[in-house]
């Protein structure tokens, strides 16, 4: 039995209503500590799934996502600090520029056929060269960071984005769902059947009339577009921006960890690696206090040995092993 | 009546290797039409280029009245020229009839009246039973098929099969051949097959053009081609005509 219009059996639909009840009731039973996790479970879904859409979807290796972080964050930040612009019409601002910086190295890569591991060398390349100017950007405060006014809130002021971890969650959470929502979507459209073609077989594509090119470009400035207002988020939650940190590699790997784990390409892998990798090593990380233990570089070695284990164990990621044990059918699309 | 395709003194070279050299031929609609010859003759390297993998060094390549000579491959199956591959090239990720989806969307751009489509093109195809098997997990006599599926999904007026019988048992062959003449005598579908099976292009063919070193050496009726002694000499082999 399934649900028309969905590949969700019963069983499914139950699952989902359940972990969208206890994700909107989190709030009220979470303390700040968990709840200050779940919003980082939260960014990393979203941000993971962003990241799909050139990836799993269509087969472009992203290495440098932190670029499309750091620039909606940049971008809104500077509106608010210096003009007095709110983050929604920052991130109307700053969705444009990170679509625009993607086109640029899409069209660069694409029209001179840069592939493969070349193309997720490329984009390390635009991350970190925007990192170094950034660190000489002094309007920006270059290397020493940009920083939002930061003061106690009585409340929670949702145009500027300004108040408490709950109002941030409910942000957080909001977005992922329409992420998802929006994937889901994609995916199942013709340009979402065009970009499994791309990245299943490319001359195959070509040969059944896709224009490659086109259907990557537009691949790679939804991904960028639709990773921009993590980025804002980013900002206005740390209140805080330094390129040293935003663009760094490092972020851009995290980014891709969680739908790895997760699982590429399927809609559910960003949000389930999310959860697993963020709440795992969270927890591995209070077990360690408990004891006393502050090992530098834990999460790190954490994270790699996760890595491992899907790679050698659930090679399609967990996702699509979890959906079959569970009966809840997602095709592996 | 005038040709569906017309390849006029078409000419590839590779560095120092001249794969085609100077060859003419016309497909006249609602035909099927095949290249036979040895091991790199040039067969394949004449379909890249017609498909639009490979840029003409010279010579015109004229489909349906335009010329269709150095176009991207995308373009040339947009124009009506469907094609196979050799090594095929299934989506191995996705299901059977996903694959097909995929091809039918170039002309519908409704999912769903896609997949509608892509279930006829399964059906004719013998491969409606394996539609939500994984195009991966195929047997090679099936990805053949699907193979040819995908491309008739983009609704062609020229199919350009390379090899598609290859690797295939006889049984399997004569089920392929079965297909392809139901497919052409019914939809009027012209066809311009490789092949080195030549129970198949016995069968298929009513005209057949022999390459050899990228030229053409012979071109006529099978029956006439088989028995031309240049034909013999560079691709049968004594023994076949016998």
């Amino acid at each position: 039995m399934s649900i028309p219009g969905s590949n969700l059996s019963a069983r499914g639909a139950v699952l989902l209503a359940a972990l969208a009840a206890a994700l909107l009731a989190a709030p009220l039973l979470a303390n700040d500590y968990l709840l200050t996790v779940l919003i980082l479970i939260l960014y990393f879904a979203y941000v993971g799934q962003a990241w799909n859409v050139m990836m799993g979807f269509a087969g472009q290796l992203s290495l440098g996502h932190a670029l499309y972080v750091g620039l909606g964050g940049y971008v809104a930040a500077v509106l608010f600090v210096r003009f007095g612009i709110g983050p929604w019409l920052g991130m109307l601002a700053a969705i444009p520029v990170a679509v625009l910086v993607g086109a640029i190295m899409g069209f660069l890569a694409f029209r001179f056929r840069v592939g493969g591991v070349y193309f997720a060398i490329l984009t390390i390349a635009f991350a970190e060269f925007t990192r170094v100017g950034f660190d000489h950007f002094s309007y920006v405060g270059g290397s020493g960071g940009l920083f939002l006014p930061v003061s106690q809130y009585s409340r929670n002021d949702l145009v500027n984005l300004r108040g408490n971890p709950t109002m941030f969650y409910y942000v957080m959470l909001a977005f992922t769902v329409a992420a998802l929502l929006l994937c889901r979507t994609l995916l199942r459209s013709r340009v979402g059947y065009f970009w499994q073609a791309i990245r299943e077989d490319e001359d195959a594509a070509r040969a059944l009339g896709i224009d490659t090119f086109r259907y990557k470009m537009i691949a790679v400035m939804i991904s960028s577009g639709l990773t921009a207002p993590a980025g804002v988020f980013v900002a206005f939650y740390y209140n805080n921006l330094f390129p040293e940190q935003v663009f760094n590699i490092a972020r851009s790997i995290e980014i891709i960890l969680a739908p790895i784990i997760g699982g590429i390409g399927t809609l559910f892998g960003p949000i389930l690696g999310a959860f697993l990798l963020t709440g795992l090593s969270e927890a591995m990380h209070e077990v360690l206090s408990a004891f006393g233990l502050d090992v530098p570089g834990a999460k790190q070695v954490f994270y790699g040995i996760c890595v491992l284990f899907v790679v050698v164990m659930l090679p399609d990621g967990v996702w699509p092993w979890l959906a079959r044990r569970l009966g809840v059918t997602e095709r592996r699309s | 009546m005038s040709a569906l395709l017309a390849v006029e003194r078409v000419s590839c070279r590779f560095s120092g290797l001249l794969a085609v050299d100077s060859v003419s031929f016309s497909v006249a609609p609602g035909t099927i039409f095949a290249v036979i010859g040895p091991n790199g003759a040039g067969k394949t390297t004449l379909f890249n280029l017609i498909a639009g993998v490979y840029t003409p060094d010279a010579g015109t390549i004229t489909f349906d009245g335009a010329s269709i000579g150095g176009l991207p491959p995308n373009e040339v199956c947009r124009r009506g020229i469907g094609r196979t591959f050799q090594i095929v090239k299934p989506f191995p990720g996705l299901t059977v009839e996903d694959n097909v989806v995929i091809g039918a969307l170039l002309r519908r751009p409704q999912v769903e009246a896609a997949r509608a489509h892509a279930r006829a093109v399964l059906r004719r195809l013998d491969l409606d039973d394996k539609r939500s098997q994984l195009a991966g997990s195929l047997t090679l006599p099936d990805r053949k098929r699907l193979e040819v599926a995908r491309a008739l999904a983009t609704d062609p007026k020229l199919l350009l099969l390379d090899e598609v019988m290859a690797g295939l048992r006889p049984t399997e062959t004569d089920r392929m051949v079965a297909i392809l003449r139901g497919l052409n005598r019914e939809t009027g579908l012209t066809i311009l097959l490789i092949e080195h099976v030549m129970r198949a292009v016995m069968a298929l063919a009513g005209e057949v053009l022999v390459l050899h070193h990228g030229a053409a050496v012979a071109q006529g009726a099978p029956a006439a081609v088989v028995r031309d002694p240049a034909v013999i000499q560079s691709y049968l082999g004594a023994e076949a005509v016998h």
